[in-house]
């Protein structure tokens, strides 16, 4: 008996020391980073361009958000017509199992392939040129995978019952996916974009071959730009600044963090007009 | 059964799933404006069969039919489009299915997807059938509420009243009462009681006592045949095969 009980007081540990490691190692991330960045964070370093004597910001920040924007309203449709196709439309067989591996396969290849692949296709061939344009079309090509096999998910979720009550009354396939199929699975597909959203503000190497680096405001979704994280890892690399390195990832943090926030407020809303 | 009109009737029909035979030549004539019950032990094919009558086993893969089902003298899968046959045959499934919307879009899903737009049209429409579904007393004042939130008998007769908005000639129910209590339960039998003098009513059922309640002819179904087809006072008081006999009495099933 007593043997028995150690035993499980020692797994018991184990769980929670291992518990206790992943929280501890993101919070001391998370805590460094803002420690050491939020001394040197002001209002002129938030809202003021990168020019003439000026370290501001404001134009990297403009630029995330455009390529965010851009990226989450090219992959997110098509990401939701995919999913259908495969969990509504297409039969099982080797079609089937030939998409599910390209999809499987497109998740697991490295950014910086992405990147090269957009310099080339989208910068080049296409000459979009560096632009926010080609960096968001790169970008959404690599969420890609991530929307597709959410919102399958979302999709196998919705009750077989609700699909049955609506083609009952005579609707068609369609119309049972856009009123009854898709609205329960909303939720579901905004985790997607959510998981999108934070790859895309996270992402360096797939901007940077097709974004560029340019540190001047966007005009227009043809201009180059910066994005945050490839100005975090410019002034890290080229050691320019560690302490605006340190203050640009304290508001790549907080960017993340109120993306997300926003997203999730937006999924629970969603949720409560689906659940009693 | 004279002077009737047949509604539906099938003539030789089987349905397989895959290598099992799970309806077996049936052949059976249904009266207009009457209850149908379809009794039999578990697995026996009746619901399989009441499914066939709308085209509900098209979704489910490996399902092979062979034999003919007519509606008003036309054959229901070759005659028919698909969305004209459910509009006019309507269905109610075994586990209440609202969707997860408000009652109000619930019962209007059907007008609106069969193109009717004008909000007073759908007003009138979604009134009329919940007064006709006993519902409209119970959620007149929370028509925007979410339909999941009703209690499983409500949430019956709210897919009872939305199969009624689209204004079906037939109502198929698949053990409609199965998962509710004694009381919702007998709520939707008063409710079928009063559909029958405008819609044929043909209900699965698990529970004897409702098919000689509420229906006026009763089909035994037992390991995918008909064993016995009649009017339901006939059937249970004077079977005519040992079957129906020992099963209506409960010697087995």
């Amino acid at each position: 008996m007593k043997q028995r009980r150690i035993k499980e007081i020692i797994q018991k540990s184990f769980i929670w020391l291992c518990t206790f490691i992943t929280v501890a190692a993101l919070a001391w991330i998370v805590i460094y980073i803002i420690a050491n960045g939020f001394e040197h964070l002001n209002l002129d370093f938030i809202f003021s361009e990168y020019k003439g004597g000026k370290n501001g910001i404001l134009p990297m920040i403009l630029s995330t958000v455009y390529v965010a924007f851009l990226s989450v309203i090219i992959a997110t449709p098509i990401g939701i017509g995919a999913a259908l196709y495969l969990v509504e439309y297409a039969k099982p067989g080797k079609l089937l199992y030939l998409v599910r591996f390209a999809t499987e396969t497109l998740a697991g290849i490295p950014s910086i392939i992405y990147g090269l692949f957009g310099f080339i296709f989208f910068v080049t061939i296409l000459k979009f040129s560096f632009s926010l344009l080609s960096g968001a079309l790169t970008l959404s090509i690599m969420v890609l995978p991530t929307v597709i096999r959410t919102t399958e998910e979302a999709l196998k979720c919705v009750p077989v019952s609700y699909r049955e009550g609506s083609l009952a009354l005579g609707a068609t396939k369609f119309q049972t996916i856009r009123g009854v199929v898709l609205p329960s699975a909303i939720p579901g597909i905004l985790t997607a974009v959510i998981l999108s959203i934070g790859r895309i503000v996270g992402e360096t190497a797939a901007v940077y071959l097709t974004a560029g680096m340019v540190t001047r405001f966007p005009d227009s979704i043809m201009d180059s730009g910066r994005t945050l994280s490839v100005h975090l890892y410019v002034l890290a690399k080229e050691g320019i600044s560690f302490e605006e390195a340190f203050a640009t990832a304290t508001i790549l943090i907080i960017t993340v963090a109120l993306i997300n926030l926003a997203t999730n407020k937006a999924a629970g809303r969603l949720k409560r007009r689906y659940e009693p | 059964m004279n002077n009737t009109h047949i509604k539906i009737a099938t003539k030789d029909l089987n349905l397989f799933y895959g290598d099992n035979h799970a309806v077996k030549n049936i052949n059976i004539r249904i009266e207009e404006k009457n209850v149908t019950a379809l009794i039999g032990p578990s697995g026996c094919g009746k619901s399989t069969f009441l499914k066939t009558l709308n085209r509900m086993n098209d979704l489910i893969p490996y399902v092979r039919i062979t034999g003919d089902v007519y509606f008003e003298d036309l054959d229901v899968y070759k005659d028919y489009d698909i969305v004209e046959l459910r509009k006019r045959i309507g269905m109610v499934f075994q586990k209440p299915n609202p969707f997860p919307m408000s009652i109000y879009d619930n019962v209007a899903y059907g007008p609106r997807i069969h193109g009717i737009k004008a909000k007073e049209t759908l007003d009138e429409i979604v009134k009329n059938s919940l007064e006709k579904a006993a519902l409209w007393e119970e959620v007149k004042d929370r028509l925007k509420q979410n339909a999941l939130g009703l209690s499983g008998g409500q949430q019956q007769r709210l897919c009872i009243a939305r199969v009624l908005a689209v204004e079906p000639e037939v109502i198929l129910m698949d053990e409609p009462t199965s998962a509710l209590d004694p009381l919702a339960t007998l709520k939707i039998e008063d409710l079928v009681h009063e559909l029958r003098n405008n819609y044929t009513i043909i209900i699965v059922t698990h529970n004897m006592q409702q098919a000689a309640r509420i229906s006026d002819q009763t089909a035994f179904f037992l390991h995918g045949e008909i064993v016995e087809y009649g009017a339901t006072e006939k059937i249970f008081r004077v079977p005519e095969d040992k079957r129906t006999e020992d099963y209506i009495t409960g010697r087995f099933g």
